[in-house]
């Protein structure tokens, strides 16, 4: 299987350096043919595998492809691992990535950098794979970063506009800050175990998890707790929790395609996976796994909030994205690693279909993303149309889609989740989630209507334009909506309860929550039956009928709520400041300090002070002790006397 | 019978009477170069002086030296003294104080 | 032929920068003088590095003994001798010099147009004297090497440098030899204990804690002012805003290696107990170097000088890799810090160089090296804003560039040393993007910012040669540092248990 693996990762790094080079030589057609059809092989190359480990039952491979060095007993290695949990995500990013290949032949048709867009995304395809097939720390780090790179290079994909360039500095930056916790925690894992290779470290977890540092003088912290809030931190920035979410509706800046690929459906979602992966250390820290849980239900819940204020299109896509992140690491935290994988699995074809649905809605506008300048477009682009309310309906969690099932599993686990003790942890938790499904209806649909029903707001020259997108538009959109709407009813039950994930995932006994509630399950048709009797359905219909409400029967209202709680406006609409903070705070900060450590310490002290006062000084000695030189010879021969005769009498008097 | 010791008496005075020329002097540059060759007639005096007390012939041979040099240099003085003349019109030392730093 | 390698490296790009002196100067780039000089110094350049190649095929990575020993009398009255090898720590660096100067050459190619000969000449000198500093075992050959190497820096920055040429080569002057001249004294009180100019003799006298603390200070006084650490580093930024780009590149890319070479070479084997006692203030000095320097870079206005603050933050690397020894808690550790910080000295040699030779290409072009006079440089030049963002990406540490390999290993093995090293130290990860990445942003993204931009050529064949020659490097290294590492392993555990001895 090894050349297998290897077809998969390099067939779209072959055809991404072609379309990058070459691309002017090879053309349009060329450029897409090759990338497209490179990432259709690791697709295809990807189901393949995920057929033989799972219908053929072979077993997990962990191979290394080469030796990256050696030094003082460390050994770095580029490898595979290659298990159900990799597997899965293989096929989820070369899937996804496929559709969005094709999906860009139309959407960047007239755009100059077609090329360069080709090779980005099929880069990307490549640097996901590695991350995800990864057997060792660091070569998850270079996929961690590598993706960072592809995003930062994407989002500022038109250059020349200010604020896709700003968007893009700030998405790197931001990620820096999750990098510099996520190496910190690796070094710390290297600390402990003194190798890289995850089966080495989680062969010695017990051992890490009976040590402590003393991070402060006197207060040990447990080794394993330290350890996994590190790499959390790196989880916070890649897959924009807060308070690191902030890059992640700037990089809607972006061509949509990449928003729907990467913002949304597959490198976004790396923490979440790197957290699963890492299931064997996380599941020896309760205390990490209670930040965990705590930062994601903060995320689930109040990024969700925003989507409802939000009035870009992209944006309130966006904005959900962070809730559904939220959510997924909310399960993470709840030790329901599968329901948190399995959610973005379902996440990653319903996100990725909503935002090609609103990138079809943005080139039949001509690039117009302000919602309310949409409306009625139903009857101008039935597919788009339907498939969108696919995809929204599969967000919301209505029953029979693909997030019914992943959703409603996920809440529930975290309902089951009595580890924490009903503490405190536990009903924020537990409240953000399930109040976070109203929210998540609301937005939603908000959106919907605003975008397809209603009257139609957009200007006459805009309208007369207005036409469903082309084929290898709506192409993508529907098969992405078929596993949108499906793919729940067989694989909810295997994924969840059926062992699929094997030895991938580790789970605690006493906190395994999915064994508990897979003692319960009678498939999907009996979820289905009892959906009517959980809150979650209820909280969603309440949530679309408060949509449908505010906006397709009293149209005027929702200006009016917004003037009533004008406070509670300004916050949601200046995102909670966070912004603010960052941009006047701490990158204001940074500035002033750098300005001052230049201009005062290394202009003022060093140079002026130090260096160039040591030359002044000298200099002004100098001037003092030429005052001596009078120019006169008899002066200077006076001088060589007196010199002559105290040596004369030194010699005499003192020898 | 004059002694050693009245010859060098003799050449100390002639020392320091060409000293106190270079000093007190602040007029004439050919004045200063007079002293400067009294000043080697002085070291002159102490040679022979010494190599006759001494009955070493070899300070003798010294003074010739010195007086090839003394010779010389003033010829090399004078002709300074002329172009320095020729460039400031003016041989005077109270003047001469380029070679302030 | 293989038996006088080093001194062939050494003594072949003097005598081809004696030859081109002989030959004269045409201030006329187009005539065929001109053309010869220039193919000359390529022709001696190439051959010296291709002759390096030995160096790295006929290496024995086995062993920490010295290889391509040569060794002459040379001052029999004190024991000096004409003695050169080479070692782990000493083929990467030659590799590198030997590299990176061809490319000079290139880079330098139609762009001088005054004095070519002289120029060439003082590249192919140095080129030869640094390669005599890294291979020299003789404390006295040492010394002249590493003096003799100023005077051709000198002349390059004082001939061909900007407006503020003589103030800043004179504080270039001044500053190293400062350093140096105590460097001398250290090796004369050596050269009395032992008798000797023997490196090796050096490194195996007994020496007491209060001689080997004042030998330690005068060698960090030395090593320091190259490298350069804070707080003796403003003469870097004037060095290279005023220096030719060619001078800049060797500048950054092998003159401040000499420090990092200097402390491993000559600090941690002699006076192991000195450094031993000033670690903790080394590795202070380090990580302010890197947290400082960071912002300092941030607010630079001028890209050359960004690009020299970035340097320092980088070197910060190598002197905390190195020092961080006798802070590991028993086990392994050093090891990986040493290497950590010589594999970034190669790495920022490549890095630095590249990114001062983007800096070159587009000075060229507009005579300006201030940010603000540029925007949107990738509307105009989109192979070489490709170039910009790959190596700025490099120095920015990114993985799969070499900027990445040497921090990597730092971090990790400062964590273990002490958990605030690594946390300080990753600062660079954040630090480092932001001014690199904001200055790309302003320089290479945005709109056309003005007419100069707008009149923008994209890269010539032979500036594409050059950039994609480095670029080649630095993903190699990045991608594969195992041939690097290998070559540098055993040298490196030798060093580290030397440096693990007393000496008194």
């Amino acid at each position: 299987m090894y050349s297998y693996y290897l077809a998969i990762v390099l067939a779209p790094l072959f055809a991404a350096i072609v379309a990058g080079l070459f691309g002017q030589r090879i053309g349009r057609k060329g450029a897409h043919s090759i990338t497209i059809g490179a990432v259709g092989l690791s697709c295809l190359l990807s189901f393949y595998v995920l057929y033989r480990m799972y219908w053929g039952g072979a077993e997990a491979e962990n191979i290394s492809v080469y030796t990256w060095a050696v030094t003082d007993g460390l050994r770095m290695e580029i490898g595979f691992l290659v298990d159900r949990l990799t597997v899965l995500m293989m096929a989820v990013v070369t899937f996804v990535s496929l559709m969005v290949h094709v999906y860009t032949i139309g959407y960047m048709h007239d755009d100059p950098g077609y090329q360069r867009f080709f090779s980005y995304i099929s880069l990307f395809t490549f640097s996901m794979l590695m991350l995800v097939m990864s057997n060792n720390f660091l070569q998850l780090f270079f996929g961690w970063e590598a993706v960072g790179l592809v995003s930062y290079l994407l989002i500022g994909f038109w250059y020349k506009r200010e604020t896709a360039i700003f968007a893009n500095l700030k998405a790197f930056l931001v990620n820096r800050v999750g990098d510099f916790g996520f190496i910190l925690g690796i070094a710390a894992i290297v600390m402990f175990t003194g190798s890289l290779d995850y089966a080495t470290v989680f062969g010695q977890a017990d051992d890490i998890a009976a040590q402590s540092v003393a991070v402060f003088p006197g207060t040990p912290w447990n080794a394993m707790t330290l350890i996994c809030i590190l790499l959390f931190i790196g989880a916070m920035g890649k897959s924009a929790q807060a308070p690191l979410h902030v890059w992640l509706p700037d990089s809607m800046e972006g061509p949509t395609p990449i928003s729907a690929l990467i913002h949304a459906a597959t490198m976004v979602t790396a923490g979440i996976f790197m957290v699963a992966r890492m299931s064997p250390l996380y599941e020896l820290s309760t205390t990490a796994l209670a930040v965990v849980i705590v930062i994601g239900a903060i995320t689930a819940f109040f990024m969700g909030l925003l989507g409802i204020v939000q009035n870009d299109i992209k944006r309130v896509v966006a904005y959900s994205t962070l809730s559904q992140l939220g959510y997924m690491t909310v399960a993470l935290g709840a030790s329901a690693y599968g329901a948190a994988i399995f959610h973005l699995m379902t996440h990653a074809f319903f996100k990725a279909l909503l935002f090609l649905a609103a990138g079809s809605v943005i080139i039949a506008m001509h690039h117009e993303q302000d919602i309310r300048k949409m409306g009625g477009i139903r009857k101008y682009m039935p597919i788009t149309y339907w498939t969108s309310l696919v995809g929204s309906l599969a967000l919301i969690g209505f029953p029979g889609t693909a997030g019914f099932f992943s959703k409603d599993l996920l809440i529930e686990a975290v309902r089951e989740s009595h580890w924490q003790g009903a503490g405190a942890v536990y009903w924020i938790a537990y409240l953000s989630v399930l109040l976070g499904v109203f929210v998540t209806a609301l937005y939603s649909f908000r959106m919907f209507f605003l975008v397809f029903h209603g009257e139609e707001r957009m200007d006459k020259e805009t309208r007369s334009h207005l036409h469903e997108s082309p084929s290898v538009v709506t192409v993508p959109l529907v098969m992405l909506a078929i596993p949108s709407l499906v793919i729940g009813w067989f694989t909810v039950g295997p994924v969840l309860f059926g062992g699929f994930f094997g030895d991938a995932i580790v789970v605690d006994h006493g906190r395994d929550v999915l064994a508990h509630m897979g003692e319960h399950w009678h498939g999907p048709m009996a979820l289905l039956a009892h959906a009517w009797q959980t809150p979650v359905f209820w909280l969603a219909m309440a949530g679309l009928a408060t949509a449908a409400f505010l906006y397709l029967l009293r149209p005027d209202l929702p200006a009016k709520i917004r003037a009533r709680f004008e406070g509670l406006y300004n916050l949601l609409d200046r995102k909670y400041y966070f912004d603010d903070l960052y941009i006047k705070g701490f990158a204001a900060w940074g500035r002033n300090i750098g300005t001052a450590l230049w201009k005062r310490g290394d202009q003022f002290l060093i140079d002026g002070v130090l260096v160039n006062g040591t030359a002044n000084s000298v200099g002004k000695l100098a001037g003092v002790m030429r005052q001596l030189q009078s120019g006169y010879l008899y002066t200077y021969a006076f001088a060589m006397i007196i010199g002559l005769t105290m040596f004369l009498g030194w010699l005499i008097w003192f020898r | 019978m004059i002694g050693l010791q009245h010859y060098l008496t003799l050449s100390a005075m002639l020392f320091v009477l060409s000293i106190a020329g270079i000093i007190i002097n602040r007029r004439n540059l050919i004045l200063l170069l007079m002293c400067i060759e009294l000043m080697l007639l002085a070291v002159n005096f102490n040679f022979i002086a010494f190599s006759r007390y001494l009955g070493d012939e070899t300070g003798q041979v010294f003074v010739f030296f010195i007086l090839t040099v003394a010779a010389a240099e003033a010829a090399i003085g004078l002709a300074i003294l002329v172009v320095l003349f020729r460039t400031r019109r003016s041989i005077n030392v109270q003047e001469l104080n380029r070679m302030k730093g | 032929m293989s038996g006088y390698l080093l001194s062939t490296l050494i003594w072949l790009p003097v005598a081809g920068g004696v030859v081109l002196l002989a030959m004269g100067d045409d201030n006329d780039p187009a005539s065929a003088r001109a053309n010869a000089m220039r193919w000359t110094a390529l022709a001696v350049s190439v051959l010296t590095f291709i002759l390096s190649i030995g160096l790295y095929t006929d290496f024995d990575t086995s062993t920490s003994a010295m290889q391509f020993v040569e060794r002459a009398p040379w001052v029999d009255a004190i024991d000096a001798s004409y003695y050169l090898g080479v070692d782990g720590l000493s083929a990467p660096l030659i590799l590198l010099t030997t590299f990176i100067t061809p490319l000079v050459v290139i880079a330098g190619w139609d762009v001088i147009k005054t004095r070519p000969a002289q120029y060439f000449a003082a590249f192919l000198i140095l080129e030869g004297l640094m390669n005599g500093v890294f291979s020299a075992l003789d404390g006295l050959l040492f010394y002249v090497f590493w003096e003799a190497m100023l005077v051709p820096m000198f002349l390059i920055i004082g001939v061909w440098g900007g407006e503020r040429r003589v103030y800043a080569t004179l504080k270039f002057f001044l500053y190293t030899f400062l350093g140096s001249v105590l460097m001398l004294v250290a090796f004369i009180y050596l050269y009395r204990v032992t008798g000797s100019f023997d490196l090796f003799g050096w490194m195996a006298a007994p020496l007491g804690l209060g001689a080997q603390k004042l030998i330690f200070i005068a060698f960090l006084l030395a090593f320091a002012v190259k490298v350069p650490m804070w707080p003796v580093h403003t003469w870097l930024p004037d060095a290279h805003v005023e220096a030719p780009t060619g001078g800049s590149v060797i500048l950054a890319a092998i003159m401040l290696k000499m420090g990092g070479y200097g402390f491993v070479r000559l600090s941690l084997p002699i006076v192991p107990d000195g450094s031993e006692y000033y670690a903790a203030m080394m590795i202070a000095l380090s990580l302010i170097a890197v947290v400082y320097i960071g912002f300092v870079a941030l607010m630079q206005k001028d890209m050359k000088k960004l690009i020299a603050y970035s340097s320092i933050a980088h070197m910060g690397f190598v002197t905390l890799g190195f020092f961080i020894v006798w802070h590991m808690a028993g086990g392994s550790g050093a090891v990986l810090g040493i290497q950590g910080g010589m594999v970034q000295m190669v790495s920022h040699g490549l890095i630095s160089g590249a990114m001062f030779l983007c800096v070159g290409v587009l000075y060229d072009r507009v005579h300006s090296r201030q940010i603000a006079d540029y925007g949107g440089v990738a509307n105009t030049m989109p192979v070489f804003a490709a170039f910009m963002v790959l190596f700025s990406m490099a120095n920015a540490g990114l993985p799969g560039t070499s900027g990445f390999v040497g921090e990597f290993m730092v971090i990790i093995a400062s964590f273990k040393a002490n958990p605030w090293f690594a946390f300080f130290a990753a600062t660079t990860l954040v630090l480092g993007a932001a001014y690199t990445l904001w200055m790309v942003k302003r320089v290479v993204y945005g709109e056309v910012a003005n007419d100069n931009v707008a009149a923008l050529q994209d890269l010539n064949r032979r500036e594409f040669i050059v950039l994609g020659i480095l670029a080649f490097a630095v993903l190699l290294v990045g991608l594969w540092p195992a041939p690097l590492v290998d070559m540098m392993n055993v040298t490196i555990e030798h060093l580290v248990e030397q440096a693990g001895q007393t000496k008194f």
